[in-house]
């Protein structure tokens, strides 16, 4: 369990009392989906998304939940039967994964421009090709200017929890944008761990009704959804979304401390771990800060000085915070999961403009494909950050060593 | 953000809009010659162009054709095609007969 999110009042007791289950990362987003009990899932299977659906699909046919679930032909027509199902006033959830989530991109877009707060359970998956149905962020990556809310879990206990987020921050009036949920394909997706459920009367306490500011099926107040916009307007819709996800951050930050006086746990968009005194921080997103969590410790025994900076928020980008922390720190390594070639891995760049010239920030990219990060592939980027040379070019970790 | 001058920011949001706060662009902006030319002699008051007029540039009050809103079309010629007695009509285009 992560640490108690700072700034929540100790004297408050938190959490309420919860039934622990051993479920794998899909089958506890299913649970999540089955106690927000969405209106509409419309849905197209793939790997390693498909056990949420499959899950949540046999929840639906024994009626356990109401949605209605709609069994479309492709992830495109998923995302547009989302659209107008959260636009007509329903809450809707879907789910996908790589290429399915590559044919929803451009559909994506049209969610965020029209404002549809649709949450989006992924299982992040390489792309092709090579074909290959393992995990990495390149699929995430591909939507990352769509201007969708994305978020990482570390585990299948924040893939739950960050769920749940993401129905109240998606949907909350200064934010309306789609979310974007992604779990690493197979080492969150199919591994069971030890998932803390809450009552289902709290998830439904906590996601409230469903509301949108203009619902097509309110024939008394009739609206046009969609309409062309010349470049008197466009312009100033798209600055709405980027101002949409700068409010965003706040209302994550507030809706964190809620969720932590209910569940005991810290959902913030940066978790700081070990970063009191750091003068060296690892940066990751997703399941792989499990194994530097394991590496900082260890290392720390030896009295190193290195802590690790964890993004749950991807979109919109902590850039405030990761200041904050990473200002005093003299050596930064980002490892990610995700490539730009011809160009800068997309989070080392991310970061490198938020903390500007001076910043020493190293490039490390590994598990393509669904590669482990192993712990010395921990140690082999920290050698580096002990090393005066600055290298320019990202490196690889693992690419070497096979599996 | 900072907006310009006399900008105010869209009720709703993501482009969605209400009959009455339709944003509306100049589309005669467009057009490349004038609107069509008018003969009231020949209007019934059917309102064909009315209900065709894909920007609403013809202008009616109580039921009665006004008149056409230069800022508003953008010489599609719609209402020309659809008006059923020749009182709508090209610019420059020389009536034919009949009615």
């Amino acid at each position: 369990m992560t640490q108690m999110a700072h700034g929540a009042p100790s004297s408050v007791p938190l959490g309420l009392a919860q039934s622990r289950r051993l479920l794998t990362g899909a089958q506890a987003v299913a649970e999540a989906m089955r106690q927000i009990d969405p209106d509409v899932v419309p849905v197209y299977p793939i790997t390693p998304q498909t056990p949420i659906v499959e899950t949540f699909a046999q929840m639906a046919a024994d009626g356990r939940v109401h949605s209605l679930l709609l069994t479309v032909e492709s992830e495109h027509s998923a995302m547009s039967a989302a659209i107008g199902s959260a636009l007509a006033g329903a809450r809707t959830m879907t789910a996908t994964a790589s290429q399915g989530l590559a044919y929803m991109v451009e559909v994506l877009y049209v969610a965020a421009g029209l404002r549809a707060p649709i949450v989006v359970a992924v299982g992040n998956r390489a792309l092709s090709a090579p074909i290959n149905i393992h995990g990495d962020h390149s699929d995430a990556m591909l939507a990352r200017d769509s201007g969708c809310l994305q978020m990482f879990a570390e585990n299948a206990q924040e893939a739950y929890d960050l769920t749940l987020l993401a129905v109240r921050l998606a949907e909350h009036p200064q934010v309306l944008l789609p979310a974007l949920v992604g779990q690493d394909g197979f080492t969150i997706t199919h591994s069971a761990e030890p998932v803390d459920l809450l009552p289902d009367e709290a998830v439904a306490a906590w996601v409230g009704p469903y509301h949108v500011p203009a619902p097509l099926l309110d024939t008394e107040h009739p609206v046009t959804v969609g309409a062309f916009s010349m470049p008197d307007s466009y312009f100033r819709f798209k600055v709405d979304e980027v101002q949409a996800h700068r409010r965003a951050l706040t209302v994550w930050e507030e809706l964190a401390y809620a969720y932590a006086h209910l569940s005991g746990r810290e959902l913030l968009p940066v978790e700081a771990y070990r970063m009191d005194g750091a003068r060296r921080a690892f940066v990751v997103m997703g399941s792989a800060a499990g194994t530097v969590k394991e590496e900082v410790d260890a290392l720390r025994e030896e009295g190193e000085p290195v802590g690790l900076v964890k993004l749950r928020a991807f979109r919109p980008f902590p850039a405030a915070k990761l200041r904050e922390l990473l200002s005093p720190v003299e050596e930064i390594a980002v490892l990610e999961r995700a490539v730009s070639p011809g160009g800068s891995p997309p989070l080392w760049a991310e970061l490198a403009a938020v903390l500007g010239r001076g910043a020493s920030v190293q490039s490390f990219v590994f598990g393509l494909g669904g590669r482990d990060l192993i712990p010395q592939d921990v140690r082999t980027a920290y050698a580096f950050m002990t090393t005066p040379s600055r290298p320019e070019e990202t490196r690889y970790l693992g690419l070497e060593r096979g599996l | 953000v900072t907006y310009p001058t006399g900008f105010v920011p869209f009720s709703l949001p993501g482009g969605s809009v209400r009959p009455d706060v339709t944003h509306r662009p100049s589309t005669g902006s467009w057009r490349s010659q004038d609107p069509p030319q008018v003969d009231l002699s020949r209007c019934v008051n059917c309102l064909l162009c009315w209900a065709y007029c894909p920007d609403g540039a013809i202008q009616v009050h109580d039921a009665v054709w006004q008149g056409i809103d230069a800022h508003l079309c953008k010489g599609c010629e719609i209402c020309v095609a659809v008006c059923p007695t020749g009182a709508l009509t090209s610019p420059g285009t020389a009536r034919q007969g009949g009615g």
